[in-house]
């Protein structure tokens, strides 16, 4: 910027951080929306988790703080804050806040007087905005920091400004969404029911692409070819082995997991006799 | 739905002598990924956690809970273990959580829950609610893609055995006690509140694979079965030194038998003697005596737990070949196509 004027300028530091929001969290706010205090409109809370290396923050945890809200001010319980931070960290002490959170569509005139109050606690913090209404008809879920709007050294305002965030939910993935996503699960999976899921999953896949190759060859479908590639390099993945070698490594395993169930099997049997023989043994 | 609720409550504090047996335990998921987030980020240290719900007729519900920090054996820390808990409710009280114990989860590593601690833990608990619950996860179970989460509680009869602890051959024989009785495993729900359903729908489109489905079908599980065979040795092995100790104990109860047998015959004898004699005869029992001594009977309870163990690494390993049986076949047909 030219030297000698004064410049109205948006400091650009900290803009290009992303956020990774665990989905605890996210289940955590629905919670707390859904046990609101009568005529409170929204839940506002403390985010937990960690700056990583990156600059990065991984958002892990979430607590709400109970908050009184009038058209001009904003009441936080400042206390129930600090005595839940300490319960929180005697649990897990590298969970620090990250930020806070909020319900509802948008920002609002209060949400700049809790922002100051969490950027007190620590710098440059996280607001996280979940739309449990579903105000444009979809899971609106945002991130902002604070951008602070500056002429030459003099701080004139802070702007909200939206980032990135990362929902990508791996470990709702490892439970399964199955059961994360209907309201009522009867049963959780079995070790086979799952793996039968899963063979199911895998052969549809084979057949999509199947039915791909066939209609590219067939002349349906115009061919693409980074598609053309995944399939080569998948196909590719497989590794070649020689007919006898691979029957070997599998006849190996096959007979090596039949050796594990027999043995078991044997155990049980042990364990049942035993416990007859236990309880019949008694001297008269 | 508030006044259903309602309703439900008195029901339930006026059917309270009757007390419908447990049936299942219905947990939200919002508990589910907090148990698990808990879990696996200490793993392989072990921790705990306290469950917070309602009990409704059959149907415990699980809430919500959180975690304890790890314990000391410190009595210190120990006090403040038990502020902390306090604090906790009182804080989760005030954003309208359930404030309601129902029970605690713990971690566990291959499944090795069975133990002492696990049914003093939950004495402890009986004691103070009517009903609770134990929810167990195994977070290397979860590797391979299986939710490992288990809702358990002691068997009625076992804990009447276990206050009077009462653990003789006897005493089991009559209420046809054996080691399958001491835990029951009650089938586990899970519920979301709509508006979580709603946003896992619209977060989460229906993907082809997630990665439970990698994890299900990765192919190596050769460590994983070492350990839960080396576990099971081990086992084993505790379980021949049970046994040897019931050896030991029936030997020697034989032998006691055998002196008694030899004792009376002998003042028998001298009693014949005696009247020949016309003398009075000496009393045919004589408490004195170190024969006469009872062998205190060693305790069931440690060989059914390890029994219970036992078995429970035979169905870990009866599952996990079941499963690599599966995709042995399948990685064999995939190689022939």
């Amino acid at each position: 910027m030219a030297s000698g004027q004064t410049v109205l300028q948006f400091s650009q530091s900290s803009t290009n951080l992303t956020a990774k929001v665990h989905p605890l969290v996210i289940f955590n706010i629905c919670d707390c929306f859904v046990r609101r205090p009568d005529q409170s409109e929204r839940v506002i809370g403390t985010l937990l988790g960690s700056v990583l290396p990156d600059g990065n923050v991984d958002i892990r945890n979430s607590y709400a703080v109970p908050h009184n809200e009038s058209s001009d001010q904003v009441a936080l319980d400042i206390d129930y804050h600090h005595n839940m931070l300490l319960s929180h960290q005697k649990v897990n002490p590298k969970e620090v806040i990250v930020g806070w959170f909020s319900t509802g569509f948008g920002v609002t005139g209060g949400s700049a007087l809790i922002h100051d109050f969490y950027s007190r606690e620590v710098t440059n913090p996280i607001h996280l905005i979940v739309d449990t209404g579903f105000t444009n008809g979809a899971a609106a879920i945002k991130a902002f920091v604070s951008v602070g709007l500056s002429l030459g050294d003099q701080q004139l305002a802070a702007q909200f400004q939206e980032i990135p965030l990362d929902l990508r939910m791996v470990e709702a993935e490892r439970v399964g969404f199955d059961i994360l996503k209907t309201p009522m699960v009867d049963k959780l999976p079995s070790d086979l029911e799952g793996m039968e899921a899963s063979m199911e999953r895998l052969l549809a896949l084979i057949d999509d692409v199947y039915k791909y190759v066939d209609d590219v060859v067939e002349g349906h479908v115009a061919p693409d070819n980074s598609i053309g590639r995944f399939i080569a390099d998948t196909v590719a993945s497989i590794p070649k082995l020689p007919p006898q070698a691979f029957d070997k490594l599998v006849n190996d395993s096959l007979q090596d997991q039949l050796l594990l169930l027999y043995l078991s099997s044997i155990t049980r049997t042990q364990l049942t006799l035993a416990e007859k023989l236990n309880t019949a043994a008694q001297i008269l | 739905m508030a006044n259903s609720m309602a309703r439900s409550f008195l029901q339930v504090a006026a059917t309270e002598e009757v007390a419908p047996p447990l049936r299942v335990v219905q947990i939200e998921g919002l508990v589910v990924l907090k148990i698990i987030k808990h879990c696996k980020e200490f793993s392989p240290a072990l921790v705990t956690g306290q469950l917070l719900g309602l009990d409704v007729g059959s149907v415990l519900e699980v809430t919500n809970c959180f975690p304890f920090p790890i314990r000391d054996e410190d009595e210190e820390i120990e006090a403040e273990g038990a502020n902390y808990q306090l604090e906790m409710m009182r804080c989760l009280r005030e954003v309208n959580v359930d404030n309601n114990t129902v029970g605690w989860y713990q971690s566990t590593l291959f499944g090795s829950f069975q133990t002492v601690e696990l049914i003093e833990t939950f004495m402890n608990y009986q004691e103070n609610i009517r009903r609770c619950v134990c929810i167990i996860y195994d977070p290397s179970r979860s590797n391979q893609g299986v939710l490992a989460l288990k809702a358990l509680k002691l068997s009625d009869s076992f804990m009447e055995l276990y206050r009077n602890n009462n653990f003789t051959g006897e005493k089991l024989r009559e209420k046809n006690l054996s080691w399958v009785d001491i835990f029951e495993e009650i089938p586990i729900k899970v519920s979301n509140s709509a508006l979580i359903s709603a946003f896992m729908t619209e977060l989460e489109p229906d993907t082809p694979v997630a990665q439970c489905d990698y994890e299900r079908l990765q192919l190596s599980t050769q460590p994983y079965l070492e350990r839960n065979m080396e576990f099971l040795i081990e086992c084993m092995d505790d379980l021949s030194m049970e046994q040897q100790k019931f050896q030991f104990y029936y030997r020697n109860l034989s032998r006691q038998q055998s002196q008694q047998q030899a004792w009376l015959q002998k003042r028998r004898a001298e009693n014949m003697a005696r009247k020949a004699a016309g003398e009075e005869p000496l009393p045919e029992e004589d408490p004195s005596n170190p024969v006469f001594k009872p062998i205190p009977e060693p305790s069931r309870l440690d060989s059914f737990l390890i029994t219970n163990q036992v078995s429970n690494y035979c169905n870990q390993i009866n599952g996990v070949a079941g499963q690599s049986f599966s995709r042995l076949y399948l990685m064999k047909a995939l190689h022939e196509s």
